[in-house]
C-alpha cells in the first residue's frame, strides 16, 4: 500500500449542497471516490491509499487536472484505489463531483 | 417519483448494479439512513497487514428504510469488494442490524453477493457468521421476517449461503446462485470428474436461481431488475412466515423425503423430469414467466426454513 496527500488549489468552489458523496468499488482496476465538504474553501485536499506503487507524479497530474477542470474548491476527497488507470480515476472524480452537487437526473 | 427515477428502477439490471445503487433502486427513493456510512472511515483492521486496500464501508451497506411506506432495516453486500466476503467489520454492521431488527421489531432485507468469509481476516468473519445467524434466528423468533435477495455476480457462497437457509423468504435471479461450498472449491477438493467449475451451464443448474427455486432452495424467483426485486419483497413482507418448531419438523421431514427421492440423481435434470416437468431440455433457456408457467404446481416448497 502507498499512501499520498495533496492538498490543491483549487479556484471554483463546489456546487450544490449535499454534504458527502461516494462513488466507485475498491477492485482490480477500480478505486472508490467519497467526497466531503470539510476542506477550506480554494483548497481540494486528497487522501489516496493504493495499491500500485510509484505513481506519485502520474496521481498528482490527474488530479491537477481534476482542479482545473471541475468545481472542487472545499472538497475533502478520499480514494481507495485497487490500481486504476489513470482515464477511471479521472472519470470517478468527475462522477464523484456531479454527485455532490446533487444532480441525480 | 420522477419519470425519469421510476424508468431508472425498472431498467437497473441487478446484477450489473453495485450495493449502493441496488439498495437506492430497492427502496422508496431518497429514504435510506445509512448506518456507520463511509464518511465513519471504518474499515478493515486486517487488510493493510497484506497489503491490501481497504474500502470505507468495508463493502457492506447497512441502514433503515422504507419499502413501499413500511419501516424496515437494510443491507447489501458490495460482491466487487474482496468478493463481497465477511471481514469483521462488514460482519459486525450485519450482527448490529439484525439485533437491531429484533429490538426495534422491524423486517430485514438482506442483498447479499459474497463469496463467503473474507480469508485474509477468517477468524473474524467465521466469528461473525456465527454471530448473523444467532441473531438472524433471534430476531426472526421474534417475528421479524428477514428476507435475502440474491442475483448478484459473486452468488451467495460459504457462510452467506448459510445466513442465507436461515432466512424467512429468498429471492433470486436466474443469475444468482445459492450454495456453501462454490464450484471451483468442490473441483480443487474432489476434481474435475466430480465438479468441472469451468462448465457454466452446470454451475447454473446446479446452484443457479432456477434450480434452487424448483427444490425449494428459494422462495421466488424474478427477473434481473431492481423493480422485480422491490416488487418480490413487498410481497414477501406482505406474506409473512412463521418459525417454530412445527417449521423446522416439517422442513426436515421435506429435506428427508427430497433426499429419498432425488438421492441418486447424477444431475439436476433428472431431479427435475423426477419433478415431473416436462421438457426438461429447454428449462435454462427459458424466460421468468415461461419459466414460472411450466414449474408451476411441480416445485418443491420450503415454506420458511430450508
Amino acid at each position: 500500500m502507498e499512501r499520498l496527500t495533496f492538498t490543491l488549489a483549487a479556484a471554483k468552489q463546489a456546487g450544490g449542497l449535499r454534504q458527502q458523496a461516494i462513488i466507485g468499488v475498491v477492485a482490480s482496476g477500480n478505486l472508490e471516490v467519497m467526497l466531503e465538504r470539510s476542506a477550506p474553501s480554494g483548497t481540494c485536499t486528497f487522501e489516496i491509499e493504493t495499491a500500485a506503487h510509484g505513481f506519485g507524479a502520474v496521481w498528482e497530474a490527474v488530479l491537477n487536472d481534476f482542479v482545473a477542470r471541475r468545481a472542487a474548491g472545499g472538497l475533502r476527497i478520499t480514494i481507495n484505489d485497487g490500481g486504476a488507470r489513470p482515464d477511471t480515476v479521472a472519470l470517478r472524480l468527475a462522477q464523484g463531483v456531479r454527485l455532490i452537487e446533487g444532480d441525480e437526473a | 417519483m420522477s419519470v425519469i427515477s421510476a424508468l431508472r428502477n425498472e431498467t437497473t439490471s441487478w446484477y450489473e448494479a453495485s450495493a449502493r445503487q441496488r439498495i437506492d433502486a430497492l427502496v422508496d427513493r431518497g429514504s435510506l439512513t445509512e448506518f456507520v456510512g463511509p464518511a465513519a472511515r471504518e474499515t478493515s483492521p486486517h487488510l493493510a497487514i497484506f497489503g491490501l486496500p481497504t474500502q470505507l464501508d468495508d463493502g457492506i451497506v447497512v441502514g433503515e428504510a422504507a419499502l413501499d411506506g413500511r419501516a424496515v432495516l437494510v443491507a447489501a453486500q458490495e460482491g466487487r469488494f474482496m468478493g463481497g466476503a465477511f471481514g469483521e467489520v462488514h460482519g459486525a454492521k450485519l450482527v448490529g442490524l439484525l439485533r437491531a431488527a429484533r429490538a426495534t421489531r422491524r423486517d430485514v432485507l438482506i442483498c447479499f453477493d459474497t463469496g463467503g468469509v473474507r480469508l485474509q481476516e477468517a477468524n473474524a468473519g467465521e466469528l461473525a457468521i456465527a454471530e448473523i445467524i444467532r441473531a438472524l434466528v433471534l430476531a426472526r423468533l421474534a417475528g421479524v421476517q428477514v428476507v435475502g435477495l440474491i442475483g448478484g455476480r459473486a452468488g451467495c457462497y460459504g457462510g452467506g449461503g448459510l445466513i442465507a437457509a436461515c432466512c424467512s423468504t429468498l429471492i433470486v435471479t436466474e443469475q444468482g446462485r445459492i450454495s456453501v461450498t462454490g464450484p471451483e472449491v468442490i473441483e480443487t477438493n474432489k476434481g474435475v470428474e466430480e465438479f468441472d467449475s469451468k462448465d457454466r451451464a452446470f454451475v447454473w443448474r446446479t446452484m443457479g436461481g432456477k434450480h434452487r427455486y424448483l427444490i425449494g432452495g428459494a422462495d421466488r424467483l424474478v427477473a434481473d431488475s431492481a423493480a422485480a426485486f422491490r416488487a418480490a419483497a413487498i410481497g414477501a413482507l406482505s406474506s409473512p412466515t412463521v418459525l417454530d418448531a412445527g417449521t423446522l419438523d416439517a422442513e426436515q421431514a421435506r429435506l428427508e423425503r427430497r433426499l429419498a427421492r432425488f438421492g441418486t440423481a447424477e444431475d439436476a435434470t433428472e431431479i427435475w423430469s423426477a419433478l415431473g416437468i416436462d421438457p426438461v431440455d429447454d428449462l435454462p433457456a427459458l424466460d421468468e414467466s415461461s419459466f414460472l408457467a411450466r414449474a408451476g404446481g411441480k416445485r418443491e416448497s420450503a415454506d420458511g426454513a430450508r
